[in-house]
């Protein structure tokens, strides 16, 4: 069980990484997975890529781990404050409870998959669960209405789209997620 | 991440730890209802050590400011900081809370 990234454009290597049963493990991988960037001053990181892929089980104290992870490897390439402290965690939390809660609804036999890469440009995460899906078009309500401003649900599909620049479902390997957001 | 609750005068303030999100969202709202339960009214949730906030946790937050609201309580919140600020306002929820930029403003609000 061993996570790794490794810098290089086009070059990210990858190894799915089968987290084990308590958060601690989660952790290691993030240790395994951190690659140093090099100094400023011997090597620019405009053409280093970073990539973690990991399977967590279907329980949400693992969330605030794997959310650490990814928004420690979008401060290794320099991503503004308010990315890794908004716009990356909240997304990402979303994303995860929702596949953990909703799409698997937290049976111990299903795993979550976690699939992040970054570079200078952009972040794409993808979050795949083993349920059956949903339409993100007619999911979304405006939670933001009248109507609706009361209500304790409703609101992580919307914070989703307004922190990232897009949020994608696809189903051809299970129900997948992805989300990009441009370092800007 | 973890809550700490103590009485300021007759307010209960709460002070969010780390991160307000699903898996801890549960233990926020028993804590404050149970010293609702209790006869307390007056709360001040004070975000000054809070970390990010997700959907289930605003959703949380919104949960109790219903239920103080019927005892005939008060809620209010403290000390969001900027991304904070920004994700309240994305979601329209400053307008349903009373925020106050310190704790000290909170507190003489009551």
């Amino acid at each position: 069980m061993r996570g790794e990234a490794r810098g290089g454009r086009g070059g990210a290597a990858r190894r799915r990484n089968a987290v084990a049963s308590t958060p601690s493990h989660v952790q290691r991988v993030e240790e395994n997975a951190s690659v140093p960037v090099p100094g400023e001053d011997t090597l620019s990181v405009e053409h280093v890529r970073l990539a973690v892929e990991l399977d967590i089980p279907s329980d949400v104290r693992y969330i605030e781990d794997i959310v650490a992870m990814v928004t420690r490897q979008c401060a290794q390439l320099s991503y503004p404050p308010r990315h890794l402290a908004l716009n990356v965690p909240v997304a990402l939390t979303e994303a995860l409870s929702n596949a953990i809660l909703y799409g698997n609804r937290e049976r111990p036999d299903r795993h979550v998959h976690v699939r992040a890469e970054v570079d200078r440009e952009r972040l794409i995460v993808e979050v795949s669960d083993e349920g059956s899906g949903f339409d993100l078009e007619t999911s979304e309500i405006d939670p933001t209405s009248p109507e609706n401003l009361l209500r304790e649900d409703g609101r992580g599909l919307f914070l989703m789209r307004r922190l990232m620049d897009s949020v994608e479902r696809f189903d051809d390997r299970g129900n997948v997620i992805r989300m990009t957001l441009r370092r800007s | 991440m973890s809550f700490s609750i103590r009485k300021q005068g007759d307010i209960v303030v709460v002070d969010v730890e780390g991160q307000l999100i699903v898996g801890n969202r549960q233990e926020l709202k028993q804590k404050v209802l149970d010293e609702l339960e209790r006869g307390e009214r007056k709360f001040l949730i004070d975000f000054s050590q809070t970390g990010y906030i997700d959907s289930s946790g605003l959703g949380v937050l919104v949960s109790l400011s219903k239920k103080i609201r019927e005892q005939g309580g008060e809620l209010r919140l403290a000390n969001l900081n900027d991304d904070l600020k920004t994700l309240f306002e994305l979601t329209k929820l400053d307008t349903l809370f009373q925020i106050a930029d310190t704790r000290e403003r909170a507190l003489e609000s009551f």
